[in-house]
């Protein structure tokens, strides 16, 4: 364990992580020293389904999936909150459940609510 | 138990002894690289094994039977096959993010894989917020599959991409309260404390009936975490041709394939380890030849058994269930899964706080 502690994690996050970079590098790289390489007008387009390309596809989208990102936005914060209060929760006993029982009773009104406005519908 | 950690500590001594402080750091950090690519390649190519192999088995097919003994040579062979198959370049596509999403995607994967604990003293990175660390980076491949699909400059990829997105930022939420349920009864988020808090008998069993709540909610969440059936949207065939990656060809299409396996390892890994404690053995309190015998079985094998036993169980979905539509998704996310786990954490903290847990 002294290794790993005295590296620290921070430098081992890093390594991670430039391994990572590193694994995709040498694959690219290898890949393109021992693939074909040949270039054609009708390859290079789009393949999307076999027919050929209509218009732009970098185009407005739904606007469905924008309004389960904000929702998204709203409960993962609120995840991130709980966190610190989770590790103390077993010290603190049930001064912490009527904490986070007023925290959490804001946060369903709030899912109520988005519920009530038809949020939550898929349209 | 064997310790790994006096091997590490006995070799970091060993390269003290002979070279200056920098070049042993180097050396570690270079041979801690190698041994996280290896794991990373054997896990993927055992998981396609695996996946092809069970899969066949479940529509009572053979599988992969002519390459090598039972096809165990298949995987190898191809991945060869895609190193040696032309990267196609498109045009209209937004090369900067086309290639950078690769990136994004294997990194996150591989960041995740080295924060598991593989056994006893066996683990890379060791932070004091260790699950909450996996939580963040696991988002961050999310981004990646975002990229694929808007880089593409395909209809297909960007319904794809998009799909994934609002199903992956959605069912995170199930996945983090299913985790917090349990570093709320466990009070760290330590990755070698939780497994080490789980010596007497395992959360799942220790938590009562919240931690068994938490366990459904991770396995349903995890499995669409991973777009796999019957959560597979994103890359739904019939729909979508190929979904996100429809335009990334050989190996580049290549890295979404060993993300896609490897996030499926790292979820079971996680599972095994929040909720069917890691690399512990299975002990009973109060049996002590019992939980002797269980000792002497390696801290490896508990953890890879237990992490392969749960990726058993997401292949095993995927085979069973019909595909869900977009609207049921969300909605059975939103409007079902997502309050019950509210629901059990609540319900968790007032077990913890009254004492009800063994």
């Amino acid at each position: 364990m002294s290794l790993l502690l005295e590296i620290g994690n921070g430098a081992l996050a890093i390594t991670a992580v430039l391994t990572g970079i590193l694994l995709v590098v040498a694959a690219t790289v290898i890949a393109k020293l021992i693939s074909p390489k040949s270039y054609t007008v009708k390859k290079a387009e789009t393949f999307e389904c076999g027919i050929p390309t209509r218009g732009q596809s970098m185009i407005q989208f739904k606007s469905g999936y924008y309004i389960f990102a904000i929702l998204f936005l709203i409960f993962d914060v609120e995840t991130v909150f709980l966190y610190p209060w989770a590790v103390v929760a077993k010290s603190l006993g049930t001064t912490s459940l009527l904490c986070i029982g007023i925290f959490m009773v804001i946060l369903v009104l709030g899912l109520a609510y988005a519920w009530k406005k038809g949020a939550l519908k898929w349209q | 138990m064997f310790d790994f950690g006096k091997w590490t500590t006995a070799f970091n001594d060993f390269l003290l002894g002979c070279m200056p402080e920098w070049a042993a750091l180097l050396i570690e950090c270079v041979l801690i690289a190698v041994a996280v690519l290896g794991a990373y390649t054997v896990l993927a190519l055992f998981y396609i094994l695996y996946e092809r192999k069970l899969c066949a088995w479940f529509q009572c097919r053979l599988g992969p039977m002519r390459v090598g003994k039972w096809g165990l040579l298949q995987v190898f062979a191809d991945m060869f096959k895609i190193l040696i198959k032309e990267i196609i370049s498109i045009k209209g596509t937004d090369k900067f993010l086309f290639r950078l999403a690769p990136y994004i995607v294997i990194t996150s994967s591989v960041t995740m894989l080295a924060c598991l604990p593989w056994g006893n003293g066996l683990q890379i990175i060791n932070f004091n917020i260790g699950i909450f660390f996996i939580l963040a980076v696991s988002s961050v491949g999310v981004l990646g599959i975002l990229l694929a699909g808007w880089a593409s400059n395909n209809k297909y990829t960007l319904i794809g991409a998009m799909r994934s997105g609002a199903q992956m930022v959605s069912y995170e939420i199930s996945l983090g309260l299913a985790i917090l349920t349990i570093v709320v009864f466990s009070g760290t988020m330590n990755i070698n404390e939780l497994v080490w808090e789980q010596e007497s008998a395992w959360f799942l069993f220790r938590g009562h009936i919240p931690a068994i709540i938490a366990f459904l909610i991770y396995i349903v969440a995890a499995t669409a975490e991973t777009n796999r059936g019957p959560f597979d949207l994103p890359e739904a065939e019939h729909e979508l041709v190929a979904g996100y990656h429809t335009e990334y060809s050989g190996i580049t299409f290549g890295f979404y394939y060993l993300a896609e396996y490897l996030n499926l390892f790292i979820v079971s890994g996680v599972a095994s380890l929040m909720f069917l404690g890691g690399w512990m053995p299975f002990h009973v309190a109060g049996w002590e030849a019992f939980n002797n015998v269980m000792d002497y079985i390696p801290s490896v094998v508990w953890f890879l058994g237990k992490s392969f036993f749960i990726s058993f169980i997401i292949i095993w979905f995927k085979w069973t269930f019909p595909r869900v539509r977009i609207d049921q998704l969300l909605a059975f996310e939103w409007k079902y899964l997502m309050p019950l786990a509210l629901a059990n954490l609540v319900l968790m903290a007032v077990f913890v706080a009254l004492g009800w847990h063994f």
